[in-house]
Parts: structure tokens; sequence; C-alpha cells
């Protein structure tokens, strides 16, 4: 186990450098200059801008920005953003705590909603709650959320006043109201991406759980004598989540990531808007730093998955 | 250990333990309720060992299952009566039924792989049923676990109470399935197929286990088969189902003394006996019996196919194949399967030479190396006289037309997509053989030629039976006109009667077309039926090769005197004059990268059947593994 680890982590390495030179390369070569509306500002002298182009290492070769970013970068440094004029780094810790929160519990809520049901529809196939269940799943993935975000804003913001649709991170109350606006403004995003990630998983688990019913050592439970939710929680979903807790895991690094078009809908000040907005403004070290962050965060959680199998499912061993 | 001979039969039947009347279960399928046992009626008395046997689809197991209630409740619909201690089952409320299951009433599955639970251990497996039926508490439980693993005679057993199923072989799994449906002392024991998957030595071994444990406990037992020598071993009395219906019922011996019904008839003939083809120099097709009328057709003999003094077709010599276990930090080579190791013989036109053996002996490998499917480590595969093992892969593709492949699934070896005629054609127009006119031309005839008609050209695999598929595999691997068929256990996954009727159909194919078999196959019943020369594989090596007379009807190694000892023969007249099966398991080969092979003594025993020195590891030991 010791050794898988440390081989896994160490293939790792080539892997992330790999990474981060295509991203670096494509944001190099891409159009598009950071400091473009400095030229058609007739204040700004042109040696101002062409000393920050400069200052910056702009108009060094690729692999020598590539260079220095990695040494910074190992150095923790993230670099400087060029819009916002702070620490690149500063940006995200930011918009972290709000990702977390909102994207974090509409996967719980997803789960909640998805393991449930997928096992009650899966025990019995074809049963009027699992036709239910299949039916409801395919509308909400097949609903995109920014039709049903919007709908939620027409429904419970707009005609019933019950949810404020722009998010504040700056609430001013204190105490215990402080909290309450939090969740009050959370719960439609939650919502909207906690039911459209619940379609997915509950169709998932449903067939997951459904291919382990079949199997004879189901049957050999019931022929002991188990009651039946001894045997649907002992022996089936046991043996039929496995599969639901590795995805689960590697839909983690989209968990960090936020959901750019939920974000963008309800404004949640969140790091898929910050990505967007740096994109929008060429500001090329946010969208670095925020990109190398998600590939580190899927080698991770795949490194995760893999152990969580292992973990889970005695049959897999680490050689 | 002798064996215990079981209470006397006509006491055991006065009150029958279990009384099936008039037995039906109907499935839904697309909403629509259809019938797969009609009216089935059987009695099982304390004590007493009755079969059910039938082929696939004969509603065996479905009839089992319907005793336990263990259908879909929502999926099926059970009628009749199924009268257990004088209580209807069909009748009892759920949760009574299920204090009987487990604990009165307890059942033993066909497939050991898959009939443990892979996440939970072996002894909360076993337990679990005890503390539901006894109330023991997780401490008395396992404690009892492990005098029932003892008594299964899982060595060390204590130790191996945490250890989960996968570290278990098939063998012992099955043991430890047997453990578990014995926890609670049932009753009455149900036993589905619980051999089918096995190896005939372990086969034994578990059929040896359960008469003893069956004697012990004073159980019942209804033994679901297909096997007509695993009846004729173990069951007092044998009800034969077709179709869903018992056709006939009654002692066992008398059954196969004379049976009335001509299914029953047919279905006897067409088991292979081990030792029927004594005194037989060439194979031999099986008769058929119409099931129907009872008419016996017997076959007319096989001409000579194999001509001496030729060119042998294949000859193998010294080949070996090794797979790579790699492990550490960097996933080195850390040892090897030594899979095949230096296997050497010669198959010639008009030739059948089977390779036997069980689960992991190397059989399909050397098939599949001579093939050259697997790249084998050394030695050669002389196809015609031209070594296969250094063509390049164009003249490889250009060879593999002379040798093809017959393999064990039927269902998987088609593609699903594809219809019967564009599969047996595909080869021809692949290798150029000739128009798409002449491709359909020599599909409508190669499919005349194995049985089938040619307007079945356009229909797909899903529409035919198993043994229709068989047959169109065959067709397949005749449409390049190949010299050599190697044949995967080409036959082991078939009913006895089809698997009769596609023996008989090889045999003729062979005839016909000069072909050479190489034929792969743990059955040894129908390995003497079919082959001119037998192949005796163990760890890789072959240990004993010649005639298939000489071989079976005087074998040298211990191996292949064991191999052949734990044959169930289909004969009850003849039970318990086998030979005891000691519980050896079968060794692994996987040697360390330094491993040097030792190089083998072979020694003739009479023209052409040679025999491998063995060490002292054969020798018999004093102490029997049967207690």
């Amino acid at each position: 186990m010791g050794a898988y680890l440390l081989r896994r982590l160490l293939v790792a390495v080539p892997s992330l450098l790999g990474i981060s030179l295509i991203l670096f390369t494509i944001l190099a070569l891409a159009p598009g200059d950071p400091f473009g509306d400095m030229a058609s500002n007739p204040n700004i002298p042109p040696e101002v801008r062409l000393a920050l182009r400069a200052k910056f290492g702009l108009d060094d070769p690729v692999l020598f920005r590539y260079w220095h970013w990695l040494v910074a970068m190992v150095r923790g440094d993230w670099g400087f953003s060029f819009q916002s004029r702070t620490d690149v780094a500063r940006l995200i810790l930011d918009r972290v705590p709000t990702t977390l929160f909102v994207v974090g519990s509409s996967q719980v809520l997803a789960l909640l909603i998805a393991v449930p049901v997928g096992i009650a529809a899966a025990v019995r196939p074809y049963s009027l709650l699992d036709k239910l269940a299949n039916t409801l799943a395919f509308a909400g993935f097949s609903l995109p959320t920014f039709f049903t975000g919007i709908l939620f804003i027409l429904v419970f913001s707009i005609n019933l006043h019950w949810l404020p649709f722009v998010y504040d991170a700056d609430i001013q109350a204190t105490g215990l109201a402080w909290y309450w606006e939090h969740v009050r403004q959370a719960i439609m995003p939650v919502c909207v991406l906690g039911f459209f990630q619940a379609a997915s998983y509950t169709r998932y688990v449903r067939s997951a759980v459904l291919d382990v019913a079949r199997l004879d050592y189901v049957t050999t439970a019931r022929a002991k004598g188990l009651a039946e939710g001894t045997v649907t929680r002992r022996h089936i979903a046991r043996n039929g989540l496995i599969p639901v807790v590795t995805l689960v895991a590697l839909q983690m690094p989209a968990v960090f990531g936020g959901a750019i078009v939920t974000e963008q809908i309800f404004r949640v000040p969140g790091i898929g808007a910050l990505l967007i907005n740096a994109m929008l403004a060429n500001d090329t070290p946010v969208v670095m730093a925020v990109t190398f962050v998600f590939a580190c965060l899927v080698v991770l959680f795949n490194l995760i998955a893999d152990l969580l199998y292992g973990w889970l499912d005695p049959r897999i061993s680490f050689g | 250990m002798p064996t215990a001979v079981s209470a006397p039969v006509s006491a055991a039947v006065s009150t029958p333990l279990l009384e099936v009347e008039n037995l039906t279960t109907a499935f839904r399928r697309d909403g629509a309720w259809r019938e797969v046992v009609h009216g089935v009626s059987f009695t099982v008395g304390a004590r007493e060992t009755v079969a059910l046997v039938g082929e696939s689809g004969s509603g065996k197991s479905v009839s089992a299952l319907a005793v336990m209630r263990l259908h879909p409740r929502q999926a099926s619909r059970v009628g009749g009566r199924v009268l257990f201690e004088g209580r209807d089952l069909l009748a009892l409320p759920e949760p009574a039924m299920r204090g009987l299951r487990g604990d009165a009433i307890a059942m033993v599955f066909q497939e050991p792989m898959t009939s443990l639970n892979p996440v939970l251990t072996i002894g909360f497996q076993i337990a679990e049923g005890l503390m539901l039926h006894r109330g023991l508490g997780r401490e008395a439980a396992e404690a009892e676990a492990v005098r029932l693993l003892d008594r299964v005679r899982i060595p060390a057993a204590r130790s191996r109470l945490h250890d989960h199923p996968h570290r278990f072989s098939g063998g012992m799994r099955q043991r430890v399935v047997i453990a578990m449906a014995l926890a609670c002392r049932p009753k009455l024991l149900i036993a589905d197929e619980p051999t089918t998957a096995l190896d005939v030595t372990v086969q034994a071994q578990i059929l040896d286990l359960l008469k003893e444990l069956q004697d012990q406990e004073g159980m019942a037992v209804l033994f679901i088969t297909h096997d007509m020598g695993v009846v004729a071993e173990i069951a007092d009395r044998t009800v034969v189902m077709r179709h869903g219906r018992a056709v006939e019922a009654g002692d066992t011996a008398e059954i196969f003394r004379g049976a009335h019904h001509p299914y029953t008839r047919a279905l006897l003939s067409s088991v292979p006996k081990l030792g029927s083809m004594a005194g037989e120099t060439r194979p031999l097709r099986f008769p058929i019996v119409s099931a129907t009328t009872g008419a016996v057709d017997v076959p007319p003999g096989l001409p000579d196919t194999v001509t001496p003094g030729q060119r042998p077709v294949l000859e193998v010599s010294g080949l070996t194949t090794r797979f790579d276990i790699r492990g550490g930090l960097l996933g080195k080579v850390r040892g090897c399967v030594h899979a095949v190791e230096g296997v050497s013989f010669t198959l010639g036109a008009g030739e059948t030479l089977a390779l036997v053996g069980e689960s992991g002996c190397g059989k399909s490998t050397t098939g599949r190396s001579v093939l050259r499917l697997i790249e084998p480590a050394a030695g050669s595969v002389l196809l015609d006289g031209e070594d296969v093992l250094t063509l390049g892969p164009a003249a490889l593709r250009e060879r593999r037309k002379r040798m093809q492949m017959i393999f064990q699934d039927p269902f998987a070896s088609l593609d699903p997509r594809m219809s019967v005629g564009a599969a047996i054609a595909e080869p021809i127009l692949l290798n150029r053989l000739g128009t798409r006119a002449e491709a359909r031309a020599r599909t409508a005839d190669l499919l005349q030629r194995v049985g089938l008609t040619p307007d079945m050209a356009s229909r797909f695999p899903h529409e035919f039976s198993g043994g229709q598929r068989q047959r169109i595999c065959i067709a397949r691997a005749l449409a390049v006109r190949p010299r050599l068929i190697v044949a995967d256990e080409s036959v082991s996954a078939l009913d006895v009667s089809v698997k009769a009727q596609v023996v008989n159909l090889m045999l003729e194919l062979q005839a016909e077309f000069g072909l050479a078999f190489l034929f792969i196959s743990h059955d040894m019943a129908v390995v003497e039926r079919v082959s001119h020369r037998v192949a005796v594989m163990y760890l890789g090596e072959i240990v004993e090769m010649g005639p298939r007379a000489a071989v079976f009807g005087d074998p040298q190694h211990p191996y292949t005197r064991r191999l052949l000892a734990a044959v169930p023969v289909p004969d009850p007249a003849r039970r318990g004059a086998r030979h005891k099966v000691s519980a050896d398991e079968i060794r692994n080969p996987i040697r360390a990268l330094d491993y040097v092979p030792p190089v083998r003594q072979y020694r003739e025993v009479s023209p052409g059947h040679v025999v491998q020195a063995w060490g002292e590891e054969w020798e018999p030991k004093g102490t029997s593994a049967a207690a």
C-alpha cells in the first residue's frame, strides 16, 4: 500500500508538469493583451504599458516564462493578478469558502436524495416508485441549470418574494441573522445544483444497485432467512455503493471548481465566477492558477478514488 | 475412509418431509405471464436424497426456488402446494417463511464464486444465520462458525474466519457455502447444482462431504443437477424434468436400469460414460435416442481418419508460455505464472488429440499459444512444417486460415449484431477466398453441413439455442477450410443431449474433411469418446500422453489416476466403487524469477504412451485427507 501510494505520487509529478506546460503554452499563445485597454486610454502614455509588459515578463519567450512561473509556483508564489492588482492566492482563497459552501452543500443534498431513492428504485424495479424516480431523474438532468435557476428565481424571488436572488458575500447582519441570511441566499443555488446532480446520481445508484441485487449472494442472503431490509442494507447496498463512492470522489474537483453557470445566474462569487471573469479580462495568472489547481485536484481525487475503492472492496489489493 | 451407508430408503419414505403437489410457476415478462413449471409433484422423505434432473430450461432450479419462495414476488406467481412437515409453505405469511429459510430449510447454490458476499468475511456470513435463528451473540456465533468450518474441512479454520471470500479457491468457497447452509442444522438441504462449476476432483470431494454430513446430520437433500453421473452417485430417488414437467420419477437404480419415458432414455443414452469405450480404438459417435418416441439411432462406425506415416499437421515442441507478475515501486516483474512449461506433442490430419486437466493446468493457454493468440515465450509450433512462432504479422494472418478455434461459450463468441450468415461469410471475404456470391453459396452450404438450414443465414444469434449457436461457430471455423481446429471446451457448456449431437457433428466433419482437432476439455468422459490420443496436463506440463485406449485403460501417472477416479460414473450399481479422492488443492504455477524448471524425464510405457517421471509429492501419504 505504501509503495503503491508512493508510485502513484511519483507518476503524478510528470503528469502535472505536462498539464501545466500545456496550459501555460495555450494561455501564452492565446490572442489578447491583459493591458490592452490601456492602449485605448489617451491618459496613459504607451511607455507605461510597455514598461508594465516588461515588468511582468510578457515579452519573454514562452518557455522562459513557464520556467519562471514554475519556480515561483514551487516556492508558493501563485502570481499577481493583472486585473485586481492583488495576489492570485489571496483571490482564490477569498472565493473558496463560498464555493465550498454552495457547491458542497448541493453535493450533499444530491447524495441525500440519490442514495435512498436509487436503492429504493433498484430493489423494486419497474414498481410505481421506480417509474416515478426514473421519470423525475430523466426530467432532472434534461433541464439545464440555467433554465431551472431562472425558473426558481421567477417563482421564489419575483413572484413569492421568499428568497433573494442575488448572492451577497458581504452580509452586514451579525449573529444568528448572519447565518440565516447566508442559508437563505444559498437555498436556491444549492437546490438547483443539487437536484441536477441528484438526477444523474439516482440513475447511477439505481443501475449499480440493480446489478448487485441480481447476484447469487443476495439470493444466498435471502435463503438464510434474513429480512428484506437487512438483505438490502447489508448485502445489496454495501456492494452496490462501492462504484458510487468512487464516482462521487471523482466529482469532487468539480465541487471545488464551482458550477460556472449556476454561479453566474445567482451571482455567487465563487471560483467559477472568478475563472470566467479572469478569462474575459485576459488575466492569465488567475486563469493559469485556477486551472492548475483543478488539475491538481483531479489527480489527487483520482488517487483518493482508487484508494477508497481498495479500502471498500477487499478483493482489490495494491501491489 | 469407508463410505457410511445411507439409512435404508424404504424406512425413510413413510412420512415425507417435503411434499410438492402440482407446483406451477409463472413469470411476468413484458406484461404477460408465462408459465415455466406446469404442475410438478414430488416428495422428499426424511434423510432421503432426491435428485431433480433435467437440462437447461427444464424448470428444475425454478421449482427449487419456488419451494423456498425465493422468486421476486412482483414478477412471479407460484401455484400448487408445498407441504413441509405438513405446513403449506406457499400459504405461510412472509415472516414465518423467513423463520424457516436458513433454519429448517437451507440452500446451496451453483456458483461458489458468486454466492458469497465479497465484502463480508466468511466468518460473519456463516455467523449471520446463527445470530438470526439461534439468537447467538457475535462471539458465540463465530465460535460455532469455526466448528462448522472444521466440519467442512477448511484447513486452519480459526485463522481463516476473518478472511474474505476471494482468498479461497472455488472448492473451498463451496465448502464455506455448505458450512453456511448447515449452520442451523436444517432438516432439508436444497442443493442447486452445487458441484457443476467445480473441477472433477473437487466435485468428488464436495459430493463425499455432502454425503457424509447428510449421514451425520440426518437431513434430507433435494439435489438439483443436470449431471446423470452425479445423480447415480448420490440420489436415492430421481425425478426427471423436461419443459417444466416431471416426466418420470422413481428409484434411481430402477431409472438407470430401465427408464420408461423416452426422454429419460434419450438423456441416459447421451450421457458419456467413462469406461464405455473399452475395446474401441477409434472415436465413436453417441447413439441418439429420440426424446419423443424412444427410437434408438445406433451410429454407424466411423472410418479410420488417421493415416500413419504422414507428416503431422501440427508439431509442437518445448512450448512455454509465461505471464509476468508485476509489483513493487516501479512495477518490476516479480515472478511468473508458468502457465505452459515445455509442452511437446504432434497432431496428424484426421486425428483428435485431447488436452485434459483441471482449471489452471494450462490447457487453454496451450491452445491459444499454438494459434499465437497469446505470444509464447519459447518453443516451436510447426504447422505443416513451418514455424508459426517466427512468422511476421502478414504471414501469420495468412496461416491463420489453416487453424481455427471454437470457443466454450457460444453466447459470447458470436457478435449479437451480425447475422449468422454474415458471421460465417466474414472469414471468407476477409481472406479473399471468394466473391460475395461465392461466400453466400458457401455459407448456405456450411449451414446445411452443420445441421441447420440455409434460410437461417439472415437471422441473428439471439434467435438460436446454445447448441445451434455452437453449430454456427463450427460453420464459421470451417469457412476458411482449416487443417487444424482448436476446440477449447467447445461442448462443455452444452446440455447432454445437445452435447452428444455436437460431438457427433464434429466427428463426422473430421471424417469428411480430415480435420485435426486439438480438443481441450476437462470432461474425461467426452474426451474418451472423441479422441484418438490424450495428453493429461498438470501445472502447465504434460504428465502423461498416449493413445486414448492406453491412457484410459492403463493410466500410469498418479494425477491421471486421480482425475479418472474422480469422474462420477452414471451407474448406481457402481456407487461407492469410486476411489476416495484426497482433499489436495491444485497448486499454483507461480514461480520466482530465478526458477529453473526441472528437466523432466519421460518413460515410454507402451508404443506412443509416455509418462512423466514423478517425484515424492505424488506418493500416497499415510493419512488420507478424508478423515
